[in-house]
């Protein structure tokens, strides 16, 4: 027994240097598990959807609803700001705070314009009378769709808010850690879009 | 050009972090790799959108099997260029994330799916009339 308390006394110390030694890695590695329970409240929801996906009840069905040319701009402003948050990345590597700001900027915008696109497209939707209260199907599609723009927006404000600390404090390594994790919450949600545009608006509209 | 901006990179990250630098473990991708991505990702969501926007293809399943072949090509590419996976980063344990992660929503929607057609099936038949006059 006393021998076992002394063994673990000699041996903490080494235990707490060697945490301290990967704040960087260990954080990167949190986020991703975050991202990934994130996914699985995505699959809870894109289960959902499949499962009441065709129970209209009696009202619109997607082929009458979705404009698709519209989801296909919205499509491509997610995928522009996928490839200009890109952009922000490598002027990161390359120290250029100014470049950085600017792609971060450049990303806002087109993610706004996403937002706005979607919640023209929620708008119209309401006013034809397929809001979420109309059919299982609707309300399914605006849970997950809906929940989709609000990481979007939540993304949007972390972009000004990163854009604020870049211009406040520069490139220093705190910043570049929360760019690199802001760097995968956008690109996850732009992966969580492809699964959106696919299996709900293409197969949808297919039927 | 893209060898110079990398070789800054880790300067400056080695002097910042005692040589401990996060730009080799995290794995950044070149200017290269991200229009790679890119390129990919406008094929890849463009011939889905095509195809159901003219119906090019008869049958419906085709066209729905084709759009989520497509999909998932396309978040693989999404996983490699933009997101950086790769077998190395963190140690495998972003992988071994991945995977559990994979398996489970595997789980989910599978299930999800096989129980509630079960149930449509076994549930009373309903006639149109019905269906119009439910609540």
């Amino acid at each position: 027994m006393a021998s076992k308390t002394q063994a673990e006394a000699t041996e903490a110390p080494q235990f707490y240097l060697e945490e301290d030694h990967h704040p960087e890695g260990s954080t990167m590695l949190g986020f991703w598990i975050y991202l990934m329970s994130d996914c699985l409240i995505f699959a809870v929801l894109f289960a959902t959807h499949g499962v009441l996906g065709r129970n209209y009840a009696a009202g619109p069905s997607p082929a009458d609803l979705f404009d698709l040319p519209l989801v296909a701009i919205n499509t491509a402003m997610l995928l522009f700001s996928s490839i200009t948050y890109g952009f922000a990345m490598l002027q990161m590597e390359r120290n250029a705070k100014m470049e950085t700001i600017f792609w971060l900027g450049v990303t806002a915008v087109f993610g706004l314009s996403f937002l706005g696109l979607e919640l023209y497209e929620f708008y119209h939707l309401i006013q034809e009378g397929a809001g979420p209260t109309r059919s299982a199907f609707l309300s399914s599609f605006f849970t997950l769709v809906g929940t989709h723009g609000l990481h979007v927006t939540f993304g949007i404000v972390w972009i000004v808010t990163m854009m604020v600390q870049v211009r406040m404090h520069g490139l220093i390594p705190e910043n570049r850690r929360r760019l690199m994790c802001l760097s995968m919450f956008w690109h996850f949600l732009d992966v969580i879009w492809i699964g959106v545009f696919s299996f709900v608006y293409l197969i949808g509209v297919i039927g | 050009m893209s060898s110079q901006p990398h070789s800054l990179a880790h300067e400056d990250a080695g002097q910042a972090h005692h040589g401990h630098s996060h730009g080799h473990e995290a794995g950044h991708g070149s200017l290269r790799s991200y229009m790679i991505g890119f390129a990919l990702s406008v094929v890849l969501t463009a011939i889905p959108f095509a195809l159901v926007m003219s119906g090019a293809l008869d049958s419906k399943m085709a066209t729905a099997v084709v759009v989520m072949g497509l999909g998932a090509i396309q978040i693989v590419v999404h996983m490699i260029f933009f997101l950086h996976m790769n077998q190395r980063s963190e140690g495998g344990w972003t992988m071994m994330a991945l995977i559990f992660t994979l398996i489970i929503v595997g789980i989910a929607l599978a299930g999800s799916l096989w129980v509630m057609h079960h149930l449509n099936v076994n549930m009373m038949p309903m006639t149109h009339e019905m269906m119009k006059n439910m609540p």
